[in-house]
């Protein structure tokens, strides 16, 4: 058994009402890689902050070799051996100093460091810690000018300069090609064999069978399933990550419309696979996938936010290839988009501005507000998707997330469209506000067609008449929400199940 | 919310219009002459043009943009109305559009240097500045326009300024009293009417909200941003003009050296209207409370006879009580609230 480098017991963390994390166990071994999955609000960046002194936690202990560990702040916790390496690779880098310096960072911010610089010492000194690494740049070279995986290396090469213990990475490859992820690869192998515990986040099943000697999954808050190899049981992760236990739900299919929605040959990036499919009105079509599987990215095709490699689309026939959300909304498409504090909230706004937000034209004269007109909308929304407030002219930031939510989701259930776009209409709420909001949307549904993007299986057998499975950006699986075979969906959401062909329905 | 909370809710809600009236009734009592018709009418005269340009401050402050150019499109709309009524010896009909068009196509230009070239509001802006002070000096080489001056090329100007154009700035209506409210006073008072209309009642002061909120969510929403964009720097373009027009009817003359305080002045007042009614965001009635407020103080002050090299400290004071008003105390309400 290898010696355990980090020990944590009992983690517990909330913020306000809400728990993030339950009760966290774990342990991490030197020389090993274990890897940390888990869907978007399971809990992971919240246990990472932890470990690197971002967050404190509530309750519960954290141990270092046997010695009590509680970072207060991001460079005690390098201090004393946990570094982290964020997603976000810019964090990590200063893009206009040149390699040399980015390197050696720590020590030119270091106060005891000389005053003055000097230059040839602090290159032979990056040189080194280059070589240690593997890593062959220019040093002089700017930042700016190298790719991505460079960069990445160099934020990596710099953790290892503090001579970490425990090295924490948070989704590296998420903006790495194959080939770059790669050379990460061989460089987590060295690591490893150097005896540096490493905890890595991810959701890439290719990152995972590369990398990994265990694997812990993570969801509600608590950990719901640990893995060790050899063989590593990558299905069973997966089910545990996503949740064994899917509500059984009895959804009537109503008969299918006209069809509303066709795509042809679209491609999300140069070499990927092409992708077909259509949905009617008075359907509800959910595509679900693990993050990077391309789903946001259609989402955003479907917008006009962004445009697609190859390909096209049509909207009753006619070709649509909206070049902005306006002219989306113009050919009758409208989204709700994700992320709702960043793409929907806005703060200062009250309820009812919030609500009425994209359709005041309709609710004007003369460009003058009808305020009974609006008054009427709001309290509308309102009762019909129960959101829980004590007026409607209370500011959205006095709400739940889940009743924010369901004021920028309801904010496109007021008025009629062709075709309606929902890209993650369940993040970050709570059962019974998903409950509300997915009933909601399957009630207004006869006059148009629904595409509803999820990560998450449950939330899509919720609200699905068909279910389309991503993978890759290509799509790899088709089913109608009747007996549903779980375990081949759960295989075609990681990527495992042979691919599907076109015409022949699993 | 307990009674706590309740009072700081009201105090910021109210705190300012209390310090407002507590202040007239303050140089009521202990400045002589103060409380008066003809005193009153004297502060709004004093900051009409300054409320003009500070209304269409507020509205690039309403998308989260500034205007640093506005001081300048005021003086440059001065030099032109000059120029065209006193060198091209134009009708004063004339000399308001020319001025109200060019103001318009600054606010044009300098929306189209954000939205377009991407150039950070308040760098683009500070260019329309330089440039602006730096054009009005051409055509005269550097001179103040007057009937009768020597033109660069010889000429003589002849034109003047006529009866009709200084009527705007020279102008007092009767109101109980004989000639008590004048021209500017009235423009002052519409622009703001107009202005406070726009942005709270039409839904396109709904939508410049939303995008100065989050830019982001208002075009998912189907907002045209970019134009919202334009469209508040062109009316802040168009304030500053016909502020620059009242300066010059006032001053009858292309004064080169006037209007140095216009942008600070109006800054000031549009951002001290954030404090007014708690509303913690631009808005045209808090713009024009906050350019009466600074009014109020300064004739009060020069009453009781302080001098006049004071009231640059006195408007910085006002500015900063105000900001901390609005930032510290509402952030405070929006934390312990809920």
């Amino acid at each position: 058994m290898k010696e355990i480098a980090c020990q944590i017991k009992g983690l517990e963390k909330a913020f306000g009402l809400n728990k993030v994390l339950r009760s966290i166990d774990l342990t991490l071994e030197q020389g090993s890689v274990t890897v940390l999955m888990g869907a978007n609000g399971a809990g992971k960046s919240t246990l990472v902050k932890i470990l690197c002194g971002v967050h404190e936690a509530d309750k519960g202990f954290i141990t270092l070799f046997g010695k009590h560990f509680s970072p207060k702040t991001p460079v005690e916790a390098f201090e004393k051996g946990v570094v982290t390496v964020h997603q976000a690779i810019n964090d990590g880098v200063i893009p206009d100093l040149d390699v040399a310096s980015n390197l050696m960072l720590d020590t030119l911010s270091n106060p005891k460091a000389s005053f003055f610089i000097s230059e040839k010492s602090i290159r032979a000194e990056a040189r080194k810690v280059a070589v240690a690494m593997n890593i062959n740049l220019n040093e002089r070279a700017k930042v700016s000018s190298l790719g991505v995986a460079d960069r990445q290396m160099i934020a990596i090469a710099r953790a290892m300069a503090r001579k970490p213990q425990v090295l924490i990475l948070d989704e590296p490859t998420s903006s790495l090609s194959a080939k770059e992820a790669e050379r990460l690869f061989e460089l987590i192998n060295h690591l490893r064999s150097t005896g540096v515990s490493i905890l890595y986040i991810s959701h890439r099943m290719s990152d995972i069978r590369a990398v990994a000697d265990r694997i812990v999954t993570m969801r509600d808050g608590k950990i719901s399933g640990i893995f060790e190899g050899p063989p590593l049981d990558y299905e069973g992760a997966v089910t545990a990550m996503l949740g064994q236990k899917m509500a059984e739900f009895s959804i009537d299919s109503p008969v299918k419309g006209e069809l509303v929605l066709k795509l042809e040959d679209i491609r999300l990036s140069d070499s990927s696979p092409n992708i077909n499919f259509s949905v009617h009105k008075n359907e509800v079509v959910v595509i679900t996938g693990l993050l990077g599987s391309g789903k946001s990215k259609l989402a955003s095709l479907l917008f006009g936010i962004e445009q697609p490699r190859a390909g096209k689309m049509y909207i009753k026939g006619n070709s649509y290839s909206p070049k902005s959300p306006q002219s989306a909304i113009r050919s009758g498409v409208h989204m709700s988009p994700k992320d709702r504090s960043t793409n929907a909230v806005i703060t200062g706004f009250d309820i009812e501005k919030n609500l009425t937000l994209p359709y005041l034209h309709l609710y004007s004269q003369f460009s003058f507000l009808k305020k009974n007109i609006l008054n009427k909308v709001t309290r509308n929304s309102v009762e019909m998707l129960g959101i829980v407030c004590q007026n409607i002219s209370d500011d959205i930031e006095t709400l739940s997330g889940g009743n924010q939510q369901k004021v920028v989701v309801g904010r496109w259930l007021s008025e009629p469209c062709e075709l309606l776009v929902l890209d993650e209409p369940f993040q970050g709420v709570d059962i019974k506000a998903r409950r509300d909001i997915s009933k909601h949307i399957r009630n207004t549904a006869q006059n148009r067609a629904t595409v509803v993007f999820v990560a998450e299986l449950d939330e899509a057998i919720e609200i699905a008449d068909r279910i389309f499975i991503l993978n890759e950006q290509e799509i790899v699986g088709e089913h109608e929400n009747k007996n549903i075979n779980l375990a081949l969906m759960l295989a075609q959401v990681s990527g495992q199940s042979v691919k599907y062909q076109e015409g022949k329905k699993t | 919310m307990d009674s706590n909370n309740k009072i700081l809710h009201n105090a910021i809600k109210y705190g300012f219009l209390c310090l407002l009236v507590g202040l007239v009734l303050f140089f009521s009592i202990f400045a002589n002459g103060f409380a008066g018709p003809r005193s009153a009418v004297f502060i709004f005269q004093s900051v009409a043009i300054t409320g003009v340009l500070a209304l269409g401050v507020t509205c690039t402050l309403v998308v989260d943009g500034f205007d640093l150019s506005i001081g300048s499109v005021a003086t440059s709309a001065l030099m032109l109305s000059a120029y065209v009524l006193v060198v091209l010896e134009q009708s004063a009909f004339v000399a308001v559009v020319a001025c109200v068009f060019m103001g318009a196509c600054v606010g044009l230009i300098n929306g189209l240097l954000i939205v377009k070239m991407r150039v950070p509001d308040l760098l683009a802006t500070l260019g329309m500045m330089f440039l602006l002070v730096g054009l009005q000096r051409i055509p005269t080489e550097g001179r103040s326009i007057a009937t009768g001056m020597r033109m660069p090329n010889g000429d003589v100007t002849e034109g003047i300024f006529p009866a009709s154009f200084l009527w705007i700035g020279r102008h007092r209506f009767d109101f109980f009293l004989e000639r008590l409210i004048p021209v500017p006073v009235i423009i002052f008072l519409v622009v703001a009417l107009l202005v406070w209309i726009f942005l709270e009642l039409t839904r396109h002061g709904r939508l410049m909200y939303a995008i100065g909120s989050n830019e982001r969510a208002a075009a998912l929403a189907g907002t045209n941003v970019n134009l919202y964009k334009i469209l508040a720097y062109m009316i802040s373009g168009v304030a500053a003009s016909i502020g620059g027009i009242l300066l010059a009817a006032r001053l009858g003359r292309g004064d080169i050296a006037s209007g140095n305080n216009l942008l600070l002045d109006s800054v000031a007042a549009a951002l001290i209207g954030f404090a007014v009614l708690g509303a913690a965001k631009p808005n045209a009635f808090g713009t024009a409370i906050g350019a009466l407020f600074v009014g109020i103080l300064l004739q009060g002050l020069t009453m009781m006879n302080a001098p006049y090299y004071t009231q640059d400290f006195v408007k910085g004071g006002v500015l900063v009580v105000a900001l901390m008003f609005t930032f510290a105390l509402t952030s405070r309400i929006r934390k312990g609230g809920h």
